[in-house]
């Protein structure tokens, strides 16, 4: 049973990707660094490359927590829905198979100043 | 003219009769179950509807009597705090923003209670219960107008009181109660019961009200002190009728027990999570503390609610699935949440701060096992950016949960460092979670859940499109008023400035 219900009844998604306008929602959040209290909320186009999704977007959300700036992004350590999984920089986010609400975590072992 | 009195005055006993089960009929040219449509389609079995016991046996009449004399004494005392500028008599003005939270996020909670006994007192087929929701329908409605009515005269002179109505619906931590009651609201008359009926009237309300009225004593605020006395006797019967309802239920057919379990189960986890606002009051916003999150946990949480769960062993009911994992986050969950509120706090039409060194001494002896090894060094570096002239905002917004609507703050059990990512799959989308018992309750019901309005993804979708102003004045949020940081708002200068007025020449 998918609901209780007196009949069929389907429910309608409100997130929708249709309702973001051309855009997409990416969750991304960075492991061990709880400064930021949740995984945060990006909403691009699907077109968007990777590399300008970290560059444009990302750093500039952790520029608070004191590891930020030695980040070596190219050494960082990706998981996608909680799987390990390797990014193309110079791809979009759609050919790297993000979809819509999907949820990107990295790791950056060794770099734990405020949270351990 | 005075009416002929013939009788003398009926026994209680009569009158209980006469104006409770004597009101029920059996029906005769429309069938039962056209009467009462919603009565089986949870797969609850009730074979004797007149083995429902009311325990308090309250009839209409003496209801109405007993309740005006509180509302009499209620506002009487309203009226006097108002008159003598009862607003300067408390020990800080960071006290408010607990209460603000309350109106927001609680005094609507009741207003939703309201509305769904009303419609339970319809639903369900017997006539005591139907007497009691009818009752506590009224109770409900009672508790949000004495609410807004005693914090009304706060918001004459302090900001984030005013938008509420609207912040109900539209802000982001309020869409945590909401939810809860929408979701209660979209079930049947027998898990309604078990959700508020039981779950949060019986095995969280006092965690509720127990600590916020003896918080509101201890920082001087008479006029919610007042509110909480007047509804606490009300709070006793809502109670009463919760646990009626479920022992009702499990003694009525074996078949009920594994639906009651499930309810339970999911109920408890939802009320749990709502309870996660109250954690941070307690341990950070009043100025004035009376006792921990965790403290109360152990006495109103842990004492009373193992003691609720050997009573219904019997019947073959275990404790909720998520207990176990819900007190080992109870030394957790105030830090992060209040770290959550602290770096969104453009967004909160309340104040919050950086917590002083006195009161993180506070927390470290409360919490000795996890405040100094995971949440002290966060304030500390919080504090060192706020002196450095870059104080710490979170605008990266957050990813909430499908099932209770909170961002997911939680981290993964037996792992505070590590965040708690949980998700699914369901016809092609993806949905996220803060924990394995939000997953487990999404993946019991997904049709429903799927429909879930979240409030963060409706920021980037119509009306507002990804537009922060926009957004502020769709919630009734004053940039600049009724947010940000207390060191600096109107909150904390006209207070202080009133305050010495009235103590000083």
């Amino acid at each position: 049973m998918t609901v209780v219900s007196r009949k069929e009844y389907i429910g309608v998604p409100r997130d929708r990707v249709e309702n973001f306008n051309g855009k997409q929602l990416i969750y991304v959040s960075w492991d061990q660094h709880l400064l930021f209290a949740a995984s945060f909320l990006l909403c691009l186009p699907p077109e968007t490359c990777f590399r300008d999704m970290v560059e444009q977007n990302l750093v500039a959300l952790i520029e608070a927590d004191p590891d930020a700036a030695l980040v070596e992004w190219d050494k960082v350590v990706w998981l996608k829905g909680n799987e390990a999984w390797k990014p193309d920089w110079e791809a979009s986010l759609a050919d790297n198979g993000i979809n819509h609400k999907a949820h990107l975590r990295f790791q950056t072992p060794g770099l734990n100043t405020v949270c351990g | 003219m005075d009416t002929p009195v013939n009788k003398k005055k009926l026994s209680l006993k009569e009158k209980y009769s006469y104006l409770t089960r004597d009101l029920a009929w059996e029906p005769s040219y429309q069938k039962k179950e056209d009467l009462f449509p919603y009565a089986t389609y949870e797969g609850i079995k009730v074979h004797d509807w007149s083995k429902w016991e009311d325990p308090f046996r309250l009839t209409m009449d003496a209801y109405w009597k007993y309740q005006a004399e509180k509302e009499r004494k209620f506002y009487a005392i309203i009226d006097a705090f108002a008159q003598n500028n009862g607003h300067l008599k408390l020990t800080d003005a960071r006290y408010l923003s607990a209460l603000k939270i309350f109106l927001q996020a609680i005094s609507p909670g009741e207003y939703a209670a309201h509305k769904g006994f009303a419609r339970t007192g319809r639903e369900f087929p017997g006539v005591g219960p139907q007497v009691a929701c009818q009752m506590q329908a009224i109770d409900e409605i009672r508790h949000a107008q004495t609410q807004i009515h005693a914090m009304s005269n706060y918001n004459k002179f302090y900001n984030g009181f005013h938008g509420f109505a609207d912040q109900r619906d539209r802000i982001w931590y309020t869409s945590v109660p909401r939810s809860f009651f929408d979701d209660a609201m979209a079930s049947g008359p027998f898990e309604f019961m078990i959700a508020i009926g039981f779950s949060f009237e019986y095995v969280l309300t006092n965690l509720l009200f127990v600590p916020f009225m003896s918080g509101a004593a201890y920082n001087g605020d008479m006029s919610t002190v007042t509110f909480g006395f007047s509804a606490q006797s009300d709070e006793a019967r809502h109670m009463t009728l919760g646990l009626e309802c479920i022992k009702f239920m499990l003694e009525q057919d074996p078949d009920n027990v594994p639906i009651v379990q499930k309810w339970i189960d999911k109920w408890f986890w939802r009320g749990f999570r709502v309870l996660g606002l109250v954690s941070t009051m307690m341990d950070y916003m009043l100025p004035k503390r009376v006792m921990s999150w965790r403290e109360a946990w152990d006495i109103y949480g842990e004492e009373n609610g193992n003691a609720l769960f050997n009573d219904l062993a019997r019947y073959g009911i275990r404790p909720p699935k998520g207990w176990g994992d819900a007190a080992e986050a109870v030394d957790h969950m105030s830090h992060q949440f209040m770290l959550a509120l602290y770096q969104w706090n453009f967004g909160t039409a309340f104040h919050s701060w950086i917590p002083s060194d006195n009161d993180m001494d506070w927390l470290s002896k409360k919490y000795p096992n996890t405040f100094d090894k995971y949440y002290r060094p966060r304030w500390e570096h919080i504090k060192k950016l706020e002196a450095n002239g870059t104080p710490f905002k979170n605008y990266g917004l957050a990813k909430n949960c499908q099932t209770c609507q909170l961002p997911c703050v939680f981290t993964e059990p037996g792992d505070p460092t590590t965040l708690c990512h949980r998700e699914t799959e369901y016809k092609g989308e993806h949905y996220h979670f803060c924990s394995d018992h939000c997953r487990d309750i999404f993946q019991e019901e997904p049709e429903k859940y799927v429909q879930a309005w979240l409030p963060m993804p409706q920021l980037f979708q119509e009306p507002i499109n990804g537009d922060l102003e926009a957004w502020m004045k769709w919630v009734s949020l004053v940039d600049g008023e009724d947010n940000g940081d207390y060191q600096g708002s109107h909150d904390q200068t006209s207070f202080e400035k009133w305050r010495e007025m009235a103590t000083s020449n």
